[in-house]
């Protein structure tokens, strides 16, 4: 029996395909079995089992002309599958098809604020020693990440937490997308304009996951707006009015920063559950 | 080599019913019971979900696709306990045997059929090398094999409920929840959907949520009647037909049953 198993390298017996193509009981049950799963994965085989039907077997060849002959007009009416896909389905597994417009908002609130700044450092005039990319760096991901596990702004927000794959994973899937975008347009700005990578970056890093972790328990939209209210109160107000970059931006505010980022990744992978259900996207 | 039956085909079943609740409650906003305590087990067939607006379908329906936690009582799911004490679990294996049509069936207008579809089956876990083939399945079973490359904005609202229903069946669900399903449909391709329904129902459970008493009627095995969150009767079609009188609202046997019911449903109660 080995030597009809279909194991690599090795193929059915003339006898056997003969036999198969013949039908009734001239095989056993377990060679019948045996072939039809090697047929399935052996396309010379089947060729030969083809060949032994057109020449022995007229039944069953008029047979397949019969069904080939019904099937014609169906497949005529289908379209074939499409050889490649586009790319905006492929994005789409990395971040809601509805974000691309938030996020180009997002990198051009960034550039915007990047032409301020090097206009204002030229003219030396305002608020000429405080970074605007510093001081959008922490919001700017926090939008993106709303964006994209908000029910306003998914329409098919429902049927995406339902699925096996929402949760945590999905949701870390979106956030890096949207750091990916927005994190080398913040290096960009920073860069031009001389701001420490760290001083914003473990802002932007820190609110990223401060937005998540709230988000499990209020919702991520909701959680984004409230943020992004805390630090235009807390932070923006208070440095265009003083004309100096506030004590949370400096140096010295960074192991804070730090720490809210611990706090907030604890809090997301103790609270992971959260995610794949409705609650999350308020 | 492949083997043509895999070992989850053919293991048997560890669970007796499909979707099993006991004492099910589930709360919505700040103190609505939407559901309120709940007993309710379901087989294999196609279960139609009857009961007036505001009754808790909707919630019931989230609850049994997992995006809405229940508030008390235990819920088992293919034998899977849903939620309760130890509701931090994503569910992930269980999910991926559920299919599920909400109501607000939202989706993405630039996508073709087949790409909302596609994506739907990745983000139900379906192996990368079978989401071709189970693709086109699900399209050509809600017959939209021919509208499978168009633009989702392209179709009509008809279309666009066939596509959603082609996206729950697409991971051959074990569970399928569908929520108002038949809204939008046209009376031919309601009949159509009616097939499928049947067709499903041999060795699938399906719960559809329906205002329609003639869509029960025509391809439910079992009714389930639902009224202020909790369960009114439970029974096969003919047993509710045979509850209403000359008397009672409806224009079919089955309507006036179930008026019959939603007059006096602590009567209906008793009797299932």
């Amino acid at each position: 029996m080995s030597g009809e198993r279909g194991e690599r390298g090795e193929h059915a017996s003339a006898r056997i395909v003969e036999g198969y193509a013949r039908g009734g009981a001239g095989l056993a049950a377990d060679e019948v079995w045996a072939v039809e799963a090697h047929l399935e994965v052996c396309r010379g085989c089947r060729d030969r089992l083809s060949a032994a039907v057109g020449a022995g077997v007229p039944a069953v060849a008029s047979l397949v002309d019969t069904v080939w002959s019904g099937l014609e007009p169906q497949l005529a009416a289908t379209a074939p599958m499409p050889r490649g896909r586009r790319w905006s389905a492929r994005l789409s597994r990395w971040m809601t098809p509805t974000m691309v417009p938030w996020l180009a908002m997002v990198v051009a609130v960034t550039l915007l604020a990047l032409l301020l700044d090097l206009v204002g450092t030229g003219s030396g005039s305002g608020s000429g020693d405080v970074s605007l990319v510093l001081l959008f760096a922490p919001v700017l991901p926090v939008l993106g990440v709303a964006a994209s596990w908000s029910r306003g702004l998914d329409p098919a927000y429902e049927l995406t937490a339902s699925v096996p794959r929402a949760g945590l994973q999905l949701v870390l899937r979106r956030t890096a997308s949207v750091l990916g975008v927005v994190v080398p347009a913040l290096l960009v700005g920073g860069w031009a304009t001389g701001v420490m990578v760290a001083q914003w970056l473990l802002p932007c890093l820190a609110f990223t996951a401060t937005t998540l972790a709230l988000g499990g328990i209020v919702g991520v939209t909701r959680a984004a707006v409230a943020l992004a209210a805390v630090w235009a109160a807390v932070v923006v107000a208070p440095t265009l009015a003083a004309g100096r970059t506030a004590f949370a931006l400096r140096a010295d505010g960074l192991p804070a920063w730090g720490l809210l980022l611990v706090l907030g990744i604890g809090v997301v992978i103790a609270r992971r559950g959260a995610y794949s259900v409705l609650g999350a996207h308020r | 080599m492949t083997s043509a039956v895999s070992a989850a085909d053919i293991a048997p079943t560890a669970y007796a019913w499909e979707i099993l609740a006991t004492g099910l409650k589930v709360r919505v906003g700040r103190k609505r019971m939407a559901v309120d305590g709940l007993d309710l087990s379901l087989g294999t067939g196609v279960h139609g979900l009857l009961g007036p607006n505001g009754a808790g379908k909707t919630t019931l329906i989230r609850t049994l696709a997992t995006v809405l936690r229940p508030t008390e009582g235990t819920l088992e799911l293919l034998g899977e306990s849903v939620g309760g004490v130890a509701g931090m679990g994503e569910h992930r294996a269980l999910r991926r045997r559920i299919g599920y049509l909400p109501q607000e069936f939202g989706y993405y207008k630039r996508f073709t059929v087949r790409e909302f579809v596609e994506y739907m089956a990745w983000l139900k876990e379906v192996p990368k090398a079978e989401i071709p083939a189970a693709v086109q399945r699900a399209v050509e079973r809600v017959g939209l094999a021919d509208r499978a490359d168009d633009r989702m904005k392209s179709l009509s609202g008809g279309m666009v409920r066939r596509v959603g229903i082609a996206q729950a069946i697409v991971n051959d669900p074990t569970v399928l929840l569908l929520d108002e399903p038949t809204v939008g449909l046209d009376p031919a391709q309601r009949l159509r959907f009616r097939e499928l329904l049947q067709e499903l129902g041999t060795d699938t459970c399906v719960l559809v949520s329906t205002h329609l008493v003639e869509d029960v009627a025509a391809a439910c095995t079992d009714v389930v009647v639902f009224a202020e969150g909790r369960l009114v009767f439970q029974g096969p079609p003919d047993e509710l037909a045979s509850m209403g009188g000359p008397e009672h609202a409806g224009d079919s046997p089955l309507e006036r049953g179930y008026s019959a019911l939603l007059l006096n449903p602590e009567q209906g109660r008793g009797s299932w």
